[in-house]
């Protein structure tokens, strides 16, 4: 019988392009957080899922395991999740798949990131993903995928980057409330996205979240034994994950169809049908301003096309129709890969338990969808939270 | 339930952690280690993509069957992944395809600026299945003439230059009329 699972306590460090703590202490600060929160100790704690990206970010192989003092997992069932970029969404799915499989009662999720210890940028690492024999001699930079596939998304549809570009500013506008943030701009306009440095057309210097040091803590509680901690919970309503082949110049990247796949299993899981009328608001993916168009539409919250519309008509705005990145996203609080669980999953459990305070969504959502995405233009983790 | 509207706490409570910046390292500010790994990596490449790269080498962009899903793939592979058999059958194929997307990058590998910037993305090569192609270079042509649709051709490093790499080829230029 698979049980309900509630989240009842999230915590995050600052999002910083580089932090003094260890992976570890930061690891200890986003749970401790997260167990304050909920009222809870080590004790209460029946399992541990860490989720962290590349090795190479930390320079430590298996760095699961060196970060398991940290998340509270000495002596612990523990395991370390990653699938790249889709772990800040994938490791709260680990969470609540053990919670709702009946083997535990209470599991502490956390989410680590350093990628300031990569040395002079983290660029050099992430070279190391590229296949070694049609990618690899050609030397490429990470942007350039982005940049490829943001082009192709803007030529399919006739975008404008003016109506991308109002992404990066609505979301770190929104930051200004988040006490995490690294790159809130209560000022920045239009035009200084679109002034700002070209690194790779059509991609400019604020069209990208930066690189980030942070942790985020999210714990998961069976409805068995929730009463003891809050009495009124929020709920995982549904969960979905999807990964398309390898063979990123074998699809048209204009549409990321594995997105639609991983949302239509967690909206059915949801009892979701019309995700346009259910869904009240969603932290869709933002590591690039384009982004989170392309997984507005890839989570079928408008037509393809339409979501840049929808954002020139201030619908995406915190307190328009579809609020989207009421956080400020990874364009405003940062991009620490698997830690940016802050921003999509508890972020979704602080605006539903209406504990965002400036960030607060003032409509009183009851249902929101958070997503990751990662590897090569491939990984899609959804999960959706409801009151 | 009425959601409780408690505007005066936002959460994160707190916000833990402590910033240090590039400089605080060099400038040896607070304490650190530092670390600089060595290692290589020789990859054995299997029957696909060896032949694939041996094609090259003579000058061809293979491509290969997969008779079940209809489709005529490049890169080469061994198996298809949607229908999960193996593929059937070896196809060259034109040096010639359209620019599927491209980029014009400012940026080399290790996120370094440069002046005179790269042009790269992915073609579309003819004859295989729409939107099957490769990552690749494009030259002859300025950052104001590139675009999607553009019709291009291969342009091969001189034949004893070539070691059985995607860089046999140097880049892709544009076809104009009458090639």
């Amino acid at each position: 019988m698979k049980k309900d699972v509630a989240v009842i306590g999230g915590g995050m460090t600052i999002f910083r392009r580089r932090l003094k703590e260890t992976g570890k202490e930061l690891s200890f600060l986003a749970a401790k957080m997260a167990m304050e929160d909920a009222g809870i100790q080590k004790d209460d704690i029946d399992m541990i899922v860490m989720g962290t990206a590349p090795d190479a970010f930390d320079g430590i192989h298996m760095k699961g395991e060196n970060l398991l003092d940290g998340a509270a997992g000495a002596g612990k069932p523990y395991v370390r999740v990653f699938n790249g970029g889709g772990t800040g969404v994938f490791a709260p799915i680990a969470g609540w798949w053990h919670v709702a499989s009946g083997v535990a009662d209470v599991c502490l999720v956390v989410a680590e990131e350093k990628m300031g210890s990569c040395y002079p940028h983290p660029q050099t690492a992430f070279q190391h993903i590229w296949d070694p024999v049609l990618d690899r001699p050609l030397h490429p930079n990470l942007v350039w995928l982005f940049a490829m596939e943001m082009n192709r998304y803007m030529t399919v549809h006739g975008i404008k980057k003016e109506d991308i570009a109002r992404v990066a500013v609505k979301n770190k506008r929104n930051a200004v409330g988040h006490p995490c943030a690294q790159l809130a701009d209560p000022n920045i306009t239009v035009d200084d996205v679109l002034n700002s440095e070209m690194m790779a057309w059509p991609v400019q210097r604020l069209d990208i979240s930066p690189p980030s040091d942070g942790a985020a803590a999210l714990l998961f509680c069976s409805e068995d034994v929730v009463r003891q901690y809050t009495d009124d919970p929020v709920w995982v309503g549904g969960v979905g994950w999807n990964i398309d082949s390898t063979m990123w110049t074998n699809r048209d990247l204009y549409f990321p169809r594995y997105v639609a796949h991983a949302a239509k299993m967690a909206y059915k899981m949801a009892g979701i049908v019309n995700p346009r009328k259910e869904i009240d608001f969603a932290e869709p993916y933002d590591p690039f301003d384009y982004k989170e168009l392309h997984h507005m539409e890839g989570l079928l919250l408008c037509d393809k096309g339409e979501a840049p519309i929808l954002t020139r008509e201030g619908v995406t705005q915190r307190d328009g129709d579809m609020p989207i990145c009421p956080s400020g996203g990874l364009l405003g609080v940062g991009n620490p890969i698997a830690a940016t669980m802050g921003q999509k999953v508890c972020e979704l459990y602080w605006q539903l338990a209406g504990k965002a305070g400036k960030r607060q969504i003032p409509t009183n959502p009851r249902v929101g969808v958070g997503q990751a995405w990662g590897d090569i233009m491939q990984m899609a983790t959804v999960m959706v939270l409801k009151r | 339930m009425e959601q409780k509207k408690d505007e005066k706490v936002t959460y994160p409570k707190y916000a833990p952690g402590t910033h240090v910046s590039t400089s605080d390292i060099y400038q040896k500010n607070i304490t650190y280690s530092w670390w600089e790994p060595e290692v290589q990596y020789a990859w054995s490449l299997g029957p696909a993509y060896s032949r694939f790269l041996e094609g090259l080498k003579e000058g061809k962009i293979l491509g290969i069957h997969c008779h079940k899903c209809k489709r005529v793939i490049v890169p080469p592979r061994s198996f298809c992944e949607y229908c999960y058999g193996p593929t059937d059958g070896w196809i060259e194929l034109p040096d010639t395809g359209i620019i599927e997307t491209y980029s014009v990058s400012y940026l080399d590998p290790d996120a370094n600026r440069i002046e005179e910037p790269i042009l790269i993305g992915v073609i579309d090569i003819d004859g295989a299945d729409e939107h099957h192609g490769f990552m690749h270079y494009f030259g002859e042509m300025s950052k104001d003439e590139i675009k999607i649709g553009m019709k291009v051709k291969a342009v091969w490093k001189p034949e004893d230059e070539r070691e059985g790499s995607i860089t046999d080829i140097k880049y892709f230029k544009p076809l104009r009329g009458g090639e």
